[in-house]
């Protein structure tokens, strides 16, 4: 037998499929289809944890999501360990690993518990008082002691190693909850020939059947009915059902998503498996079927291991064969208790007791407890239950008080009836209304195309709620597009009726008193934190809530939230609709990172984008960095180099002989029709109808503020085609910006935007020698000087593949840009490589790129602009055309800001030291000994050593720039204060010669 | 995530395949050059940022790759409508939620854009 | 003047393929490709050049003798050739608005085959990718996980993945990850 709780005949299990286990390194047996939570009962293991704040033993609340208390850490190995698993939840497979948490040194001797008896210090509200001061005690000592001191389970601190997947689907209608009520609704809605998907979150579809004996439904068995219907649908094409999923928030348009744990259950899961799987679920509409669940008795210590809910005694015996106790007694307002212990009686359990709070408790499962000899005391309250790490007894009392009476037990069930469960319907914005008949919250105005049936939408009889998802599944379909189809028919001929229940303290555990009658176990907040809440000025239940923590934990007050409620109103002499509800939130359970991040980890958390030339770039030796998702070759190191020499080296080669650039990551834009040059005269600021074809313009783009958008060279093709570059970065912004404008300001415009960033690799030769090199490659262009000037465009072809090849230069040096179509680019890259060997060619990184250009006074936009720079302010003021009328930014250059003296501008700036070179982004003061704070009047934006200089260059954004050229300024840093002069922004060539050198 | 009816596309689509692009119906002044910079301000800086109604413009980027507008409700965030760029802007009055579908109401595209004819009945509505 | 050497093609990721439970990937041959871009009374002239009628409505796709015209937008088509013909050359005589621009090296095409061929495809594509919802022949611009992709349904389990080149490796990654977990 596996464990000596289990009872021979009793559950579903099958008794020679054991299956081994730890608790705490102590080794156990359950059986296949056990829970943590099942298998440690039916070895008689009650006692499985400690609490948040007060270090109290916990035992096992529940059967299912809903538990507050059994939190466990399972491990597989030392990375696969998860913390705060729920042992109701967490399926047993062999070999697993348990472990209890928040306790030291052993979960029977926990040194923390002294918080319990300290506990009149820690009342509500009590960190957001004591730790006050002084300020700095909070961060170096409270806080790190707290969290110590307070919590949960570890997290591993090794990656996780297992994978997690993603899938959005659709559907006309989806189902929450597989209990009796989801199953009819999705059979009514399947039938129909529509998608329907449903889940559950338990290993198998039956809800509450699983523990309910006395359904009866179609002739069989309640439960046998449950697997049936599941195995029906599960051979339906049109139906999708999803176990151990759990329907984790709801969204806008009827979105919903699940989490399905694909392997948590397996001993070997194998490694194709992923351990979760993300759900992403439109549907059309949605039934709500998700049931109702138990709540506890507030009494004192009603914490205790072995005070549990009835509901879950039951589960444990009839579907686990599992009985939680010897000699158990039964506090109850509710009938369904009952039910709970005629089940235990007759598996041949001792029931010491059923306390009923009722006077006059009714009804055939009244009568029948009483006629299996079961004593039933009426009109009385439990109000204490005694012992520390398991119960060992209940002190009975008349609901009036008088006479107490102590009754030895070692399991107390408990219920004070049932809270439906609203929480998607509330997620999904619907609004909830209170039946003041029954005391319960009930979905009210629905905001989306859902609908709740069965007990989460008040249903109290099988019949009924069967009867109601039948209904709600047809329709679901029938709105949802469906024809309708023959009809399902479900006949429940035996159920269970329950009656009763009640809110708030019981007896015992009024404003009077001051024992510890938990409401939210989780994170152990007392009937007496509510009340101090309201006491200290607490009015709506969202201040309350935030106040004691009710609701707060992980569990999200699925058990605490209706007690708390009308604690709070009782306190404040409410009506409970007056004092409010907390809106539910999303998740409705836990859900692990991994799920939520399913596959974008590793090479797939963001894109990696490689240009063609990449491969070659890696073979020879480049170091790459990243350029938004690109990644661009740095530099490329020779053997004992380091990243200064190998800039250097790369500087000086390409004004030596020339050099070969990977600059296909430039954005590139296709603008083609009769109206593309009035388009261009549009969104740049310079002029473009009078540029002759075959010829090249650098262009500025504004926003309409007057800034600087972006950059690039524009080649005119044909009378009607612009090649237009952009900055790496800007490219999709720009042509969303273009797009923008021609869509919505200028759609009269007679021109279209292709992106064809990726259609071209790019190649910059720059150097003295770059045509040298090119030359013997091209077929059909003439590259003299007369024929094809500095700044021109000429299409032909290169190594028999047809190229755009541009005469421009990003460096003051001769140069080319050679495009090819983007699966040439590699081969093309190595026939120019081949020539450019011949001339002592190097290949250079976007570093050197960066100096060469900065020699030059070349601007690059996003790191000497930064969104408030006009042309006028970057010296660029000969880019804006003059005499035109329009252009986007055109007024935007004329608001009073941006024409005021004073403006920051680019200047150069050289420091007295050459061999000092700037930091960029240091800020610049005209006079260093003034006092903190300093005037700042600028800041440095571009700043290297330049090998070609033999000195350190840098440009500066500073204020009246222009007009202080030659003076002196000033760049604090924390060890020193660096003199700079202001200069021009030329620091080599300045006359321009080398363009055609 | 949303779903967004894209009036180029004719059929609802996922909000990942869309781009919000600020407010609607700013015309950029044809001559904006010789605007006062009180009119500029109002062009470019002032937005009505109002609780309730809003005119948006979105833009179907990973899709049609048009632009188009839209009118939502900044409270509930549902669309009431969407209409092609360069559509007159819609009488507001004839869209008030009263009688429209549900927020959040997951309709058919062909009845996105029309007034439903009467009001829903939900069960437990009170 | 001495012979220039024609320079090899190195396609991305050329001749790859994978295979998952009921799915199988593969990285198809380089095909032309051109963006083309037209006003309304253009579309007839350009369909008799390229010999394919341009379709009009949304998420539709034309296919004729190796050539395919996709609609992505009201005025725009992507216009894929696999048959060695040369599109933006077919539309070069046309005299009305329209713009005709290649693309061929642009993307990269894989082809998803295989009764879970629809289901790897939604791990990350949030369309409602069901034969009803999108057809045979069905084409539309769309999202896979974090990139803009092209999806073309060629067959009732086969379809064709378009992605810009460089975000190749991301979608190629993605459909290799997603098919292991398509059953």
């Amino acid at each position: 037998m596996a464990g000596s709780y289990r009872i021979s005949g009793q559950g579903r299990l099958t008794p020679a499929k054991t299956a081994r286990f730890t608790f705490d390194g102590k080794a156990m047996t359950g059986l296949a289809g056990d829970t943590v939570a099942s298998a440690l009962l039916a070895n008689g293991v009650h006692l499985v944890g400690r609490s948040f704040k007060y270090h109290r033993p916990r035992g096992i609340l529940s059967a299912g999501a809903e538990e507050p208390n059994a939190l466990v850490t399972v491990s597989r190995d030392a990375a696969r360990k998860t913390p705060n698993v729920r042992a109701t939840v967490q399926e047993l497979y062999d070999g697993l690993d348990v472990a209890s948490q928040n306790r030291w040194p052993s979960l029977s001797f926990d040194v923390g518990a002294v918080n319990d008896l300290a506990s009149p210090f820690f009342s509500a509200g009590f960190y957001y008082k004591t730790f006050m001061w002084p300020k700095a005690a909070w961060k170096n000592f409270y806080e790190p002691n707290i969290r110590s001191a307070a919590g949960l389970g570890i997290a591993p601190d090794q990656p996780d190693p297992d994978h997690y997947s993603s899938r959005y689907a659709h559907c006309e209608v989806l189902v929450l909850g597989g209990g009796a009520s989801g199953l009819a609704a999705a059979l009514a809605a399947a039938e129909t020939g529509v998608r329907v998907i449903i889940c559950d979150e338990q290993a198998e579809f039956g809800g509450a059947l699983r523990f309910e004996k006395g359904a009866i439904i179609d002739g069989q068995d309640g439960w046998a009915w449950a697997q049936g219907v599941a195995a029906k649908l599960t051979a339906m094409d049109n139906v999708t059902l999803l176990s151990r999923t759990t329907a984790f928030g709801y969204y806008a348009q009827n979105f919903v998503g699940l989490t399905e744990r694909v392997t948590d259950h397996l001993a070997s899961p194998g490694r194709e498996a992923p351990r979760e799987r993300l759900w992403q679920v439109r549907a059309k509409r949605v039934v709500i079927a998700t049931g109702a669940i138990e709540r506890h008795m507030v009494f004192a210590n009603n914490d205790r291991p072995g005070v549990m809910l009835a509901s879950a005694a039951r589960t444990y015996l009839n579907h686990y064969g599992v009985t939680v106790g010897r000699n158990v007694g039964v506090y109850t307002a509710n009938d369904s208790a009952y039910a709970a212990a005629i089940d235990l009686k007759k598996a041949g359990i001792g029931i010491a007791a059923i306390v009923d709070l009722r006077d006059n408790p009714s009804g055939p499962l009244v009568d029948e407890a009483r006629s299996l000899g079961i004593e039933v005391n009426h009109g009385r309250a439990v109000t204490s239950a005694n012992g520390s790490q398991r119960i060992k007894s209940m002190t009975v009392q008349a609901k009036a008080g008088g006479a107490e009476r102590t009754i030895a037990v070692d399991a107390l069930l408990v219920s004070a009836g049932w809270t439906p469960s609203v929480h998607m319907f509330s997620q999904s914005r619907g609004k909830v209304a209170f039946d003041d008949a029954t005391k319960r919250f009930l979905p009210g105005t629905y905001a989306q195309d859902c609908v709740s049936v069965g007990a989460c939408s008040g249903s109290d009889s099988l019949e009924d709620s069967i009867s109601q998802a039948l209904e709600a599944g047809a329709n679901a379909a029938r709105d949802a597009g469906a024809k309708p189809g023959k009809g399902v028919s479900i006949t429940v001929e035996g159920s269970e009726g329950w009656n009763g229940g009640m809110l708030g303290s019981g007896p015992g555990a009024g404003a009077d008193t001051t024992v510890k009658a938990f409401i939210d176990f989780q994170n152990d907040v007392t009937a007496k934190d509510i009340r101090q809440a309201v006491r200290e000025g607490m009015r709506s239940i969202e201040h309350v809530k935030r106040f004691t923590t009710n609701g707060m934990a992980t569990d999200q007050g699925k058990t605490s939230n209706m007690h708390g409620l009308a604690i709070a109103a009782e306190a404040l002499n409410k009506e409970i609709p007056e004092v409010g509800l907390t809106t539910f939130r999303a998740p409705y359970t836990p859900v692990t990172f991994g799920a939520i991040v399913n596959h974008s980890r590793h090479a797939l958390f963001d894109p990696t984008r490689k240009t063609p030339t990449h491969a070659w770039a890696e073979g020879h030796g480049a170091v790459f960095e990243d350029v938004g998702q690109w990644k661009r070759a740095w530099y490329f190191p020779r053997a004992g180099e380091d990243m200064h020499a190998a800039v250097n080296r790369e500087c000086v080669a390409v004004r030596k002989t020339a050099g070969l650039f990977d600059a296909s990551t430039l954005g590139k834009i296709e603008v083609v029709g009769p109206d593309a040059a009035k388009f261009m005269e549009l969104l740049y600021t310079n002029p473009w109808e009078k540029l002759e074809v075959g010829r090249c313009r650098y262009g500025i783009m504004l926003r309409e503020d007057g800034f600087i958008y972006d950059d690039g060279v524009v080649g005119r093709l044909a009378q009607d085609r612009f090649h237009v570059t952009t900055t790496t970065g800007g490219a999709a912004r720009v042509m969303n910006h273009m797009e923008d404008y021609l869509q919505t300001e200028f759609p009269e415009l007679n021109v279209w935007l292709t992106s064809v960033s990726e259609q071209w690799a790019v190649i910059a030769v720059q150097g003295p020698n770059s045509r040298d090199i090119i030359e013997p490659l091209i077929e059909g262009i003439d590259m003299s000087d007369e024929a094809m000037p500095h700044m021109s465009v000429r299409e032909g072809k290169i190594c028999g593949v047809p190229t755009r090849l541009f005469r421009m230069s990003f460096t003051g040096d001769r140069g080319f840009e050679v495009n090819v179509p983007a699966d040439y680019g590699r081969a093309v890259w190595e026939a120019l490589w081949a020539e450019g060997q011949k001339h002592g060619a190097c290949a250079y990184g976007t570093e050197a790129m960066h100096v060469l250009r900065a020699e030059k006074g070349y601007i690059i936009v996003g790191q000497d602009t930064d969104g408030t720079v006009t042309p006028n302010d970057a010296g660029l003021d000969w880019a804006v055309g003059k005499k035109k009328t329009d252009f986007v930014g055109i007024r935007g250059l004329t608001r009073p800001d941006l024409v005021a003296k004073g403006r920051r501008q680019l200047v150069g700036l050289k420091t007295r030291d050459p061999h000092v070179v700037l930091e960029e982004g240091a800020q610049i003061v005209e006079n260093p000994k003034q006092a903190i704070p300093m005037k700042m009047i600028g800041h440095v934006t571009s700043s290297y050593w330049s090998e070609n200089c033999g000195r350190s260059i840098a440009m500066a954004l500073v204020a009246g720039g222009r007009d202080r050229i030659g003076e002196t300024l000033y760049v604090p840093m924390p060890d020193k204060v660096i003199e700079v002069e202001v200069t021009g922004t030329v620091f080599f060539d300045e006359k321009g010669e080398r363009l055609n050198g | 995530m949303l779903l967004i009816r894209c009036p180029y596309c004719e059929e609802e689509r996922p909000e990942l395949e869309f781009r919000n692009a600020g407010e609607a119906h700013i015309a950029r002044p044809t001559d904006i050059a010789s605007i006062s910079d009180e009119d500029f301000e109002k062009f470019f800086f002032i937005r009505s940022n109002k609780k309730g109604l809003v005119f948006e413009r979105w833009r179907h980027v990973h899709g049609c790759a048009r632009f188009f507008n839209a009118v939502r409700d900044s409270v509930s965030d549902k669309f009431l409508l969407t209409y092609k760029a360069g559509e007159p802007k819609p009488d507001v009055s004839t869209l008030t939620a009263e009688g429209g579908p549900a927020a959040w109401a997951n309709r058919p595209p062909d009845q996105l854009n029309e007034k439903p004819k009467s009001k829903r009945s939900t069960k437990g509505e009170a | 003047m001495a012979k220039i050497a024609t320079a090899a093609r190195n396609p991305a990721h050329a001749g790859k393929n994978v295979g998952g439970e009921g799915v199988a990937l593969k990285v198809l041959e380089p095909a032309s490709r051109m963006s083309l871009r037209a006003r309304p009374d253009t579309i007839a002239a350009l369909s008799k050049a390229l010999g394919v009628t341009l379709p009009q409505k949304p998420k539709s796709s034309a296919a004729k003798a190796g050539r395919t015209a996709l609609w992505l937008g009201p005025d725009e088509w992507l216009v894929i050739d696999e048959a060695g013909g040369d599109p933006v050359a077919d539309c070069a005589g046309v005299k009305g608005l329209h713009s005709a621009v290649d693309v061929s090296h642009r993307n990269v095409a894989i082809a998803v085959t295989g009764p879970n061929a629809a289901a790897t495809i939604s791990s990350g594509c949030p369309q409602d990718l069901s034969l009803a919802a999108f057809p045979v022949g069905a084409a539309s611009r769309t999202i896979l996980g974090k990139v803009e992709i092209v999806v073309l349904r060629t067959g009732e389990d086969t379809f064709r993945v378009e992605c810009w080149r460089s975000f190749s490796d991301y979608v190629w990654g993605f459909l290799s990850e997603a098919a292991r977990d398509a059953g």
